[in-house]
Protein backbone atom coordinates (compact mmCIF):
# COMPACT_ATOMS: atom_id res chain seq x y z
CA UNK A 1 0.00 0.00 0.00
CA UNK A 2 1.39 3.68 -0.75
CA UNK A 3 2.22 5.33 2.36
CA UNK A 4 1.26 9.08 0.46
CA UNK A 5 -2.33 8.70 2.38
CA UNK A 6 -4.83 5.89 3.76
CA UNK A 7 -7.34 6.89 0.45
CA UNK A 8 -4.25 6.18 -2.38
CA UNK A 9 -4.34 2.77 -0.78
CA UNK A 10 -7.67 1.82 -0.85
CA UNK A 11 -8.33 2.87 -4.11
CA UNK A 12 -5.00 0.49 -5.42
CA UNK A 13 -5.24 -2.26 -8.19
CA UNK A 14 -4.66 -5.54 -6.20
CA UNK A 15 -3.98 -8.65 -7.73
CA UNK A 16 -5.11 -11.35 -5.87
CA UNK A 17 -8.19 -9.40 -3.59
CA UNK A 18 -10.18 -6.58 -3.18
CA UNK A 19 -9.95 -4.13 -0.30
CA UNK A 20 -11.21 -6.08 2.51
CA UNK A 21 -13.50 -3.09 3.11
CA UNK A 22 -15.12 -4.91 -0.08
CA UNK A 23 -14.37 -8.39 0.85
CA UNK A 24 -11.78 -10.81 0.59
CA UNK A 25 -13.05 -12.55 -2.13
CA UNK A 26 -12.99 -15.73 -0.16
CA UNK A 27 -15.98 -17.03 0.34
CA UNK A 28 -16.63 -20.21 0.75
CA UNK A 29 -16.41 -21.11 4.58
CA UNK A 30 -15.51 -24.82 3.36
CA UNK A 31 -13.15 -24.20 1.00
CA UNK A 32 -10.38 -27.48 0.78
CA UNK A 33 -12.43 -29.14 3.14
CA UNK A 34 -13.38 -32.96 1.64
CA UNK A 35 -17.10 -32.74 1.66
CA UNK A 36 -17.84 -36.28 0.25
CA UNK A 37 -20.69 -37.50 1.60
CA UNK A 38 -21.07 -40.40 4.40
CA UNK A 39 -22.20 -43.86 2.90
CA UNK A 40 -26.25 -44.46 2.76
CA UNK A 41 -26.93 -40.82 2.95
CA UNK A 42 -29.37 -38.52 1.05
CA UNK A 43 -28.22 -35.33 0.17
CA UNK A 44 -31.36 -33.68 -0.05
CA UNK A 45 -32.16 -34.39 3.24
CA UNK A 46 -28.73 -33.88 4.82
CA UNK A 47 -29.04 -30.51 3.26
CA UNK A 48 -32.83 -29.80 5.24
CA UNK A 49 -31.33 -30.68 8.38
CA UNK A 50 -27.90 -28.90 7.80
CA UNK A 51 -30.41 -25.71 7.44
CA UNK A 52 -32.36 -26.11 10.24
CA UNK A 53 -29.12 -25.85 12.47
CA UNK A 54 -28.10 -23.18 10.39
CA UNK A 55 -31.22 -21.45 10.43
CA UNK A 56 -31.48 -21.35 13.89
CA UNK A 57 -28.39 -20.01 14.42
CA UNK A 58 -28.53 -17.17 11.69
CA UNK A 59 -31.96 -15.85 13.01
CA UNK A 60 -31.14 -16.13 16.43
CA UNK A 61 -27.71 -13.76 15.87
CA UNK A 62 -30.21 -11.37 14.04
CA UNK A 63 -32.32 -10.84 17.13
CA UNK A 64 -29.41 -10.66 19.28
CA UNK A 65 -27.68 -8.25 17.39
CA UNK A 66 -30.98 -5.96 17.76
CA UNK A 67 -29.06 -5.19 21.49
CA UNK A 68 -25.93 -3.60 19.94
CA UNK A 69 -26.59 0.25 20.69
CA UNK A 70 -29.26 -0.64 23.05
CA UNK A 71 -28.00 -3.07 26.30
CA UNK A 72 -28.05 -1.68 29.30
CA UNK A 73 -24.27 -1.46 29.46
CA UNK A 74 -21.48 -1.76 26.59
CA UNK A 75 -20.12 -4.60 27.86
CA UNK A 76 -23.31 -6.42 27.15
CA UNK A 77 -23.78 -5.25 23.93
CA UNK A 78 -20.37 -6.49 23.33
CA UNK A 79 -21.13 -10.03 24.94
CA UNK A 80 -24.44 -9.80 23.06
CA UNK A 81 -22.54 -9.39 19.33
CA UNK A 82 -19.57 -11.53 20.38
CA UNK A 83 -22.31 -14.27 21.27
CA UNK A 84 -24.47 -13.65 17.68
CA UNK A 85 -21.33 -13.14 15.65
CA UNK A 86 -20.28 -17.09 16.91
CA UNK A 87 -23.44 -18.15 15.50
CA UNK A 88 -23.25 -16.05 12.31
CA UNK A 89 -19.66 -18.15 11.82
CA UNK A 90 -21.55 -21.36 12.94
CA UNK A 91 -24.60 -20.60 10.65
CA UNK A 92 -22.05 -19.85 7.28
CA UNK A 93 -20.74 -23.88 7.76
CA UNK A 94 -23.84 -25.24 7.84
CA UNK A 95 -25.34 -23.02 5.24
CA UNK A 96 -22.31 -23.62 3.60
CA UNK A 97 -22.55 -27.90 3.94
CA UNK A 98 -25.98 -27.44 2.84
CA UNK A 99 -25.62 -26.06 -0.36
CA UNK A 100 -23.07 -28.22 -1.07
CA UNK A 101 -25.19 -31.32 0.21
CA UNK A 102 -28.11 -30.77 -1.84
CA UNK A 103 -26.18 -30.26 -5.32
CA UNK A 104 -27.28 -26.41 -6.23
CA UNK A 105 -24.22 -25.53 -5.26
CA UNK A 106 -25.81 -22.04 -3.38
CA UNK A 107 -23.59 -20.07 -1.26
CA UNK A 108 -24.43 -18.68 2.05
CA UNK A 109 -25.40 -15.61 0.56
CA UNK A 110 -28.45 -17.49 -1.28
CA UNK A 111 -29.48 -18.46 1.91
CA UNK A 112 -29.66 -15.59 3.65
CA UNK A 113 -29.71 -12.79 1.63
CA UNK A 114 -32.44 -14.89 -1.25
CA UNK A 115 -34.74 -16.95 0.61
CA UNK A 116 -38.25 -15.59 1.97
CA UNK A 117 -38.97 -16.16 5.41
CA UNK A 118 -41.35 -18.79 4.57
CA UNK A 119 -38.45 -20.88 3.63
CA UNK A 120 -36.72 -20.70 6.81
CA UNK A 121 -36.53 -24.05 8.99
CA UNK A 122 -35.78 -22.33 12.61
CA UNK A 123 -37.46 -23.32 15.76
CA UNK A 124 -39.92 -20.29 16.50
CA UNK A 125 -37.78 -19.35 19.80
CA UNK A 126 -34.87 -18.20 18.01
CA UNK A 127 -36.89 -15.48 15.90
CA UNK A 128 -38.77 -14.44 19.58
CA UNK A 129 -39.56 -11.04 20.13
CA UNK A 130 -36.48 -9.38 21.98
CA UNK A 131 -38.71 -8.55 24.90
CA UNK A 132 -36.77 -6.42 27.76
CA UNK A 133 -33.24 -7.88 28.97
CA UNK A 134 -34.32 -10.49 31.33
CA UNK A 135 -36.90 -12.11 28.35
CA UNK A 136 -33.20 -11.84 26.29
CA UNK A 137 -31.58 -13.51 29.26
CA UNK A 138 -34.17 -16.47 29.56
CA UNK A 139 -34.32 -17.22 25.88
CA UNK A 140 -30.54 -17.03 25.46
CA UNK A 141 -30.44 -19.64 28.49
CA UNK A 142 -32.74 -22.09 26.68
CA UNK A 143 -31.71 -21.60 23.23
CA UNK A 144 -27.67 -21.98 24.46
CA UNK A 145 -28.04 -24.89 27.20
CA UNK A 146 -30.57 -26.55 24.12
CA UNK A 147 -28.02 -25.79 21.28
CA UNK A 148 -25.04 -27.33 23.68
CA UNK A 149 -27.03 -30.04 24.10
CA UNK A 150 -27.30 -31.09 20.78
CA UNK A 151 -23.78 -30.03 19.13
CA UNK A 152 -22.36 -31.78 21.75
CA UNK A 153 -24.07 -35.41 20.59
CA UNK A 154 -23.76 -34.33 17.04
CA UNK A 155 -19.79 -33.82 17.79
CA UNK A 156 -20.02 -37.69 17.28
CA UNK A 157 -21.79 -37.31 14.09
CA UNK A 158 -20.97 -40.31 11.03
CA UNK A 159 -20.35 -37.12 8.79
CA UNK A 160 -16.65 -36.16 9.22
CA UNK A 161 -18.01 -32.16 8.12
CA UNK A 162 -20.86 -31.73 10.83
CA UNK A 163 -18.87 -33.61 13.26
CA UNK A 164 -16.61 -30.82 13.11
CA UNK A 165 -18.63 -27.98 12.89
CA UNK A 166 -20.39 -29.18 15.88
CA UNK A 167 -16.90 -30.24 18.14
CA UNK A 168 -16.28 -26.80 17.58
CA UNK A 169 -19.36 -24.90 18.39
CA UNK A 170 -19.72 -26.96 21.46
CA UNK A 171 -16.67 -25.03 22.60
CA UNK A 172 -18.22 -21.65 21.93
CA UNK A 173 -21.62 -22.59 23.10
CA UNK A 174 -20.34 -23.45 26.66
CA UNK A 175 -19.63 -19.72 27.00
CA UNK A 176 -22.65 -18.70 25.84
CA UNK A 177 -24.62 -20.73 27.94
CA UNK A 178 -22.16 -19.42 30.84
CA UNK A 179 -23.06 -15.52 29.96
CA UNK A 180 -26.76 -16.67 30.17
CA UNK A 181 -26.24 -18.23 33.54
CA UNK A 182 -24.33 -15.46 35.15
CA UNK A 183 -27.17 -13.26 34.20
CA UNK A 184 -29.85 -15.55 34.98
CA UNK A 185 -28.33 -16.00 38.59
CA UNK A 186 -27.69 -11.92 38.67
CA UNK A 187 -31.11 -10.98 37.95
CA UNK A 188 -33.31 -13.29 39.52
CA UNK A 189 -31.59 -13.56 42.86
CA UNK A 190 -31.18 -9.91 42.57
CA UNK A 191 -33.35 -7.07 43.84
CA UNK A 192 -37.58 -7.31 44.10
CA UNK A 193 -37.92 -6.02 40.72
CA UNK A 194 -35.31 -7.35 38.90
CA UNK A 195 -36.55 -10.94 40.64
CA UNK A 196 -40.26 -10.04 39.25
CA UNK A 197 -39.36 -9.03 35.83
CA UNK A 198 -37.20 -12.64 35.64
CA UNK A 199 -40.43 -14.28 36.69
CA UNK A 200 -42.15 -12.76 33.75
CA UNK A 201 -39.79 -13.69 31.51
CA UNK A 202 -39.35 -17.53 32.34
CA UNK A 203 -43.66 -17.56 32.11
CA UNK A 204 -43.29 -15.91 28.23
CA UNK A 205 -40.24 -18.08 27.22
CA UNK A 206 -41.72 -21.59 28.61
CA UNK A 207 -44.00 -22.58 26.02
CA UNK A 208 -42.01 -21.85 23.13
CA UNK A 209 -39.52 -24.22 24.59
CA UNK A 210 -41.67 -26.96 23.11
CA UNK A 211 -40.54 -26.86 19.91
CA UNK A 212 -37.23 -27.24 21.18
CA UNK A 213 -37.93 -30.88 21.78
CA UNK A 214 -40.25 -31.62 18.57
CA UNK A 215 -38.74 -34.36 16.26
CA UNK A 216 -39.05 -33.23 12.62
CA UNK A 217 -39.38 -36.43 10.13
CA UNK A 218 -35.71 -34.71 8.99
CA UNK A 219 -34.20 -34.98 12.31
CA UNK A 220 -35.83 -38.27 12.57
CA UNK A 221 -34.23 -39.99 9.64
CA UNK A 222 -31.07 -38.45 9.79
CA UNK A 223 -30.51 -39.20 13.81
CA UNK A 224 -31.49 -43.10 12.44
CA UNK A 225 -28.62 -42.80 10.45
CA UNK A 226 -26.31 -41.64 12.90
CA UNK A 227 -25.84 -38.73 11.22
CA UNK A 228 -28.09 -35.88 13.32
CA UNK A 229 -29.51 -35.12 16.61
CA UNK A 230 -33.16 -36.15 17.60
CA UNK A 231 -34.13 -33.51 19.50
CA UNK A 232 -36.56 -35.73 21.66
CA UNK A 233 -34.14 -37.47 23.09
CA UNK A 234 -32.52 -33.69 24.45
CA UNK A 235 -35.75 -32.95 26.49
CA UNK A 236 -34.19 -34.47 30.73
CA UNK A 237 -30.69 -33.09 30.07
CA UNK A 238 -31.98 -29.78 28.70
CA UNK A 239 -34.40 -29.60 31.34
CA UNK A 240 -32.14 -30.78 34.51
CA UNK A 241 -29.86 -28.48 33.58
CA UNK A 242 -32.46 -25.18 33.49
CA UNK A 243 -33.68 -26.49 36.75
CA UNK A 244 -30.68 -26.12 38.16
CA UNK A 245 -30.14 -22.66 37.37
CA UNK A 246 -33.21 -21.38 37.84
CA UNK A 247 -33.22 -23.01 41.30
CA UNK A 248 -29.82 -21.46 41.85
CA UNK A 249 -31.61 -18.01 40.65
CA UNK A 250 -34.49 -18.44 43.74
CA UNK A 251 -36.82 -18.68 40.26
CA UNK A 252 -39.07 -21.16 40.32
CA UNK A 253 -39.43 -24.06 37.43
CA UNK A 254 -42.24 -24.39 35.71
CA UNK A 255 -43.58 -27.89 36.34
CA UNK A 256 -45.42 -29.11 33.10
CA UNK A 257 -43.14 -29.13 30.05
CA UNK A 258 -45.01 -27.83 27.31
CA UNK A 259 -46.17 -29.75 24.41
CA UNK A 260 -43.05 -30.58 21.92
CA UNK A 261 -45.20 -29.11 18.72
CA UNK A 262 -43.58 -28.14 15.43
CA UNK A 263 -44.46 -24.82 14.41
CA UNK A 264 -40.81 -22.78 12.70
CA UNK A 265 -39.15 -26.46 11.75
CA UNK A 266 -41.95 -26.81 9.81
CA UNK A 267 -41.87 -23.45 8.23
CA UNK A 268 -44.94 -22.63 10.40
CA UNK A 269 -43.65 -18.79 11.31
CA UNK A 270 -44.87 -16.35 13.78
CA UNK A 271 -45.48 -12.92 12.61
CA UNK A 272 -41.76 -11.97 14.34
CA UNK A 273 -39.56 -13.75 11.81
CA UNK A 274 -40.77 -11.93 8.73
CA UNK A 275 -39.66 -7.80 9.55
CA UNK A 276 -36.46 -10.08 11.16
CA UNK A 277 -35.69 -11.63 7.78
CA UNK A 278 -36.45 -8.43 5.42
CA UNK A 279 -34.21 -6.46 8.43
CA UNK A 280 -31.36 -8.94 7.68
CA UNK A 281 -31.77 -8.55 3.73
CA UNK A 282 -32.21 -4.96 3.70
CA UNK A 283 -28.77 -3.71 2.25
CA UNK A 284 -28.12 -7.26 0.15
CA UNK A 285 -31.38 -6.59 -1.48
CA UNK A 286 -30.85 -2.90 -2.26
CA UNK A 287 -27.71 -3.98 -3.77
CA UNK A 288 -27.61 -7.35 -5.69
CA UNK A 289 -24.65 -6.49 -7.26
CA UNK A 290 -22.46 -5.70 -4.78
CA UNK A 291 -19.62 -7.99 -3.23
CA UNK A 292 -19.16 -8.12 0.16
CA UNK B 1 13.82 -33.36 -6.60
CA UNK B 2 16.18 -32.28 -4.33
CA UNK B 3 14.43 -28.58 -4.15
CA UNK B 4 10.82 -30.06 -3.10
CA UNK B 5 12.07 -29.71 0.94
CA UNK B 6 13.53 -26.50 0.15
CA UNK B 7 10.50 -25.11 -2.23
CA UNK B 8 8.76 -26.76 0.73
CA UNK B 9 10.60 -24.89 3.53
CA UNK B 10 10.16 -21.51 1.65
CA UNK B 11 6.25 -21.71 1.25
CA UNK B 12 5.73 -22.40 4.89
CA UNK B 13 8.18 -19.90 6.51
CA UNK B 14 6.38 -17.37 4.00
CA UNK B 15 2.95 -18.66 4.89
CA UNK B 16 4.21 -19.06 9.14
CA UNK B 17 5.24 -15.34 8.92
CA UNK B 18 1.71 -14.21 7.91
CA UNK B 19 0.20 -12.14 11.27
CA UNK B 20 -3.30 -11.27 12.47
CA UNK B 21 -4.87 -8.27 11.60
CA UNK B 22 -6.44 -8.54 14.89
CA UNK B 23 -3.48 -9.13 16.72
CA UNK B 24 -0.57 -8.23 14.33
CA UNK B 25 2.18 -9.24 17.11
CA UNK B 26 1.21 -12.31 16.35
CA UNK B 27 1.93 -14.18 13.27
CA UNK B 28 -0.26 -17.67 12.28
CA UNK B 29 2.86 -19.99 13.70
CA UNK B 30 2.07 -18.02 17.20
CA UNK B 31 -1.32 -18.44 17.03
CA UNK B 32 -1.03 -21.91 16.02
CA UNK B 33 -3.48 -21.83 13.75
CA UNK B 34 -1.39 -22.86 10.55
CA UNK B 35 -1.85 -26.50 10.20
CA UNK B 36 -0.24 -27.89 7.54
CA UNK B 37 1.76 -26.86 4.00
CA UNK B 38 2.34 -28.99 1.64
CA UNK B 39 3.64 -28.77 -2.37
CA UNK B 40 1.33 -30.69 -4.72
CA UNK B 41 2.42 -32.78 -7.79
CA UNK B 42 0.98 -30.25 -9.68
CA UNK B 43 3.41 -27.58 -8.06
CA UNK B 44 0.25 -25.98 -6.33
CA UNK B 45 1.12 -24.58 -2.71
CA UNK B 46 -1.94 -26.30 -0.71
CA UNK B 47 -1.89 -24.34 3.14
CA UNK B 48 -4.75 -25.45 5.54
CA UNK B 49 -5.31 -23.22 8.29
CA UNK B 50 -7.75 -23.21 10.97
CA UNK B 51 -10.20 -20.82 12.13
CA UNK B 52 -10.26 -19.91 15.98
CA UNK B 53 -13.78 -19.06 16.35
CA UNK B 54 -16.34 -20.56 13.96
CA UNK B 55 -17.11 -16.44 13.02
CA UNK B 56 -13.67 -15.15 13.07
CA UNK B 57 -13.97 -12.14 10.96
CA UNK B 58 -10.35 -11.90 10.57
CA UNK B 59 -9.99 -15.41 8.90
CA UNK B 60 -10.92 -14.13 5.18
CA UNK B 61 -8.07 -11.55 5.56
CA UNK B 62 -5.76 -13.97 7.08
CA UNK B 63 -6.10 -16.45 3.66
CA UNK B 64 -5.74 -13.40 1.60
CA UNK B 65 -2.89 -12.52 3.62
CA UNK B 66 -1.07 -15.99 3.13
CA UNK B 67 -1.98 -16.19 -0.53
CA UNK B 68 -0.55 -12.96 -1.16
CA UNK B 69 2.48 -14.09 1.05
CA UNK B 70 3.38 -17.49 -0.59
CA UNK B 71 2.91 -16.00 -4.05
CA UNK B 72 5.51 -13.15 -3.37
CA UNK B 73 7.77 -16.09 -2.25
CA UNK B 74 7.94 -17.06 -5.77
CA UNK B 75 5.02 -19.90 -5.89
CA UNK B 76 2.58 -19.40 -8.70
CA UNK B 77 -0.51 -21.75 -7.77
CA UNK B 78 -1.43 -21.06 -4.17
CA UNK B 79 -4.31 -22.61 -2.42
CA UNK B 80 -5.42 -21.73 1.03
CA UNK B 81 -7.31 -24.62 2.70
CA UNK B 82 -9.38 -24.94 6.28
CA UNK B 83 -8.84 -27.31 8.25
CA UNK B 84 -12.18 -27.84 10.66
CA UNK B 85 -10.90 -30.71 12.48
CA UNK B 86 -9.49 -30.74 15.48
CA UNK B 87 -10.62 -27.56 16.43
CA UNK B 88 -8.46 -24.88 17.59
CA UNK B 89 -7.63 -24.78 21.16
CA UNK B 90 -6.29 -21.54 22.74
CA UNK B 91 -3.22 -24.26 23.96
CA UNK B 92 -1.92 -24.23 20.36
CA UNK B 93 -0.49 -20.83 21.12
CA UNK B 94 3.23 -21.43 21.17
CA UNK B 95 5.48 -19.79 24.29
CA UNK B 96 6.71 -17.64 21.97
CA UNK B 97 2.95 -16.44 21.24
CA UNK B 98 2.45 -16.02 24.99
CA UNK B 99 5.76 -13.95 25.25
CA UNK B 100 4.51 -11.50 22.75
CA UNK B 101 1.19 -11.10 24.20
CA UNK B 102 2.54 -10.27 27.56
CA UNK B 103 4.55 -7.73 26.40
CA UNK B 104 1.99 -6.04 24.54
CA UNK B 105 0.07 -5.90 27.19
CA UNK B 106 -2.51 -8.77 26.55
CA UNK B 107 -2.97 -11.09 29.39
CA UNK B 108 -1.80 -14.46 27.67
CA UNK B 109 -4.83 -17.71 28.10
CA UNK B 110 -4.32 -20.04 30.72
CA UNK B 111 -5.33 -23.95 30.29
CA UNK B 112 -7.94 -24.77 28.38
CA UNK B 113 -11.36 -26.69 29.91
CA UNK B 114 -11.00 -30.44 29.37
CA UNK B 115 -12.95 -31.26 26.53
CA UNK B 116 -15.66 -34.14 27.85
CA UNK B 117 -16.83 -36.75 25.66
CA UNK B 118 -20.12 -36.30 26.75
CA UNK B 119 -22.82 -33.68 28.12
CA UNK B 120 -20.70 -30.08 28.81
CA UNK B 121 -21.30 -29.71 32.92
CA UNK B 122 -23.01 -26.74 34.39
CA UNK B 123 -21.22 -24.72 36.90
CA UNK B 124 -22.97 -21.99 38.57
CA UNK B 125 -19.68 -20.14 39.92
CA UNK B 126 -17.22 -18.41 38.00
CA UNK B 127 -14.53 -21.08 37.57
CA UNK B 128 -12.43 -19.54 34.79
CA UNK B 129 -8.57 -18.56 35.77
CA UNK B 130 -7.95 -14.99 37.05
CA UNK B 131 -5.22 -13.80 34.87
CA UNK B 132 -2.09 -12.00 36.15
CA UNK B 133 -2.09 -8.01 35.00
CA UNK B 134 0.44 -8.12 32.06
CA UNK B 135 1.24 -4.76 33.22
CA UNK B 136 2.12 -4.93 36.92
CA UNK B 137 1.88 -8.46 37.62
CA UNK B 138 -0.60 -8.17 40.55
CA UNK B 139 -3.13 -10.97 40.90
CA UNK B 140 -5.60 -8.84 41.89
CA UNK B 141 -7.86 -8.62 38.90
CA UNK B 142 -11.53 -9.07 38.14
CA UNK B 143 -13.48 -9.88 34.88
CA UNK B 144 -15.11 -6.79 33.47
CA UNK B 145 -16.40 -8.66 30.37
CA UNK B 146 -16.04 -12.42 29.31
CA UNK B 147 -16.33 -10.91 25.80
CA UNK B 148 -14.12 -8.40 24.19
CA UNK B 149 -13.04 -6.16 21.15
CA UNK B 150 -12.92 -9.60 19.12
CA UNK B 151 -14.19 -13.09 19.54
CA UNK B 152 -10.55 -14.94 21.69
CA UNK B 153 -10.44 -11.87 24.05
CA UNK B 154 -12.53 -11.04 27.38
CA UNK B 155 -12.05 -7.72 29.10
CA UNK B 156 -10.44 -7.76 32.67
CA UNK B 157 -9.13 -4.75 35.16
CA UNK B 158 -6.09 -5.00 37.58
CA UNK B 159 -7.23 -3.73 41.03
CA UNK B 160 -3.83 -2.91 42.04
CA UNK B 161 -2.88 -0.36 39.42
CA UNK B 162 -6.50 0.10 37.95
CA UNK B 163 -5.67 -0.63 34.44
CA UNK B 164 -8.13 -2.36 31.90
CA UNK B 165 -6.41 -5.34 29.62
CA UNK B 166 -7.47 -7.82 27.28
CA UNK B 167 -6.84 -11.68 27.94
CA UNK B 168 -6.86 -14.30 25.38
CA UNK B 169 -9.82 -16.25 26.68
CA UNK B 170 -9.33 -20.42 27.28
CA UNK B 171 -10.93 -22.30 24.87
Amino acid sequence: MSGENIFTGMVEEHESDQRWAFGTGFTDALAGVDTTLPEGVDGGALAQYCQMLGDDALVQAQRLSQWVTDAPELEEEVALANIALDLIGQARLLLARAGQADGTGRDEDAFAYRRAAAQFRNVRLAAAPRGDFARAIVTLLALSSWRLALMSRLSRSRDPVLAAIAAKAVNELAYHREYAVSWALRLGDGTEYSHERMVEAVARVWPDTGELFATHPVEARMAELGVGVDPGSLSTEVHDVLAQVLGAATLETPTALPEPVLAGRSGDHGPELAPLVHQMQEVARAHPEATW
Amino acid sequence: MVSTLTDHDRARTAAAAVTDPELPMLTLQDLGILRQVRIEQDGTVAVWITPTYSGCPALAEMRADVDRAVRAAGFEQVEVRTALSPAWSSDWITEQGRRKLAEHGISPPGQAPARPNGPVPLTLLPTRTVPCCPLCGSAETEELSRFGATSCKALHRCRSCLEPFEHVKEI
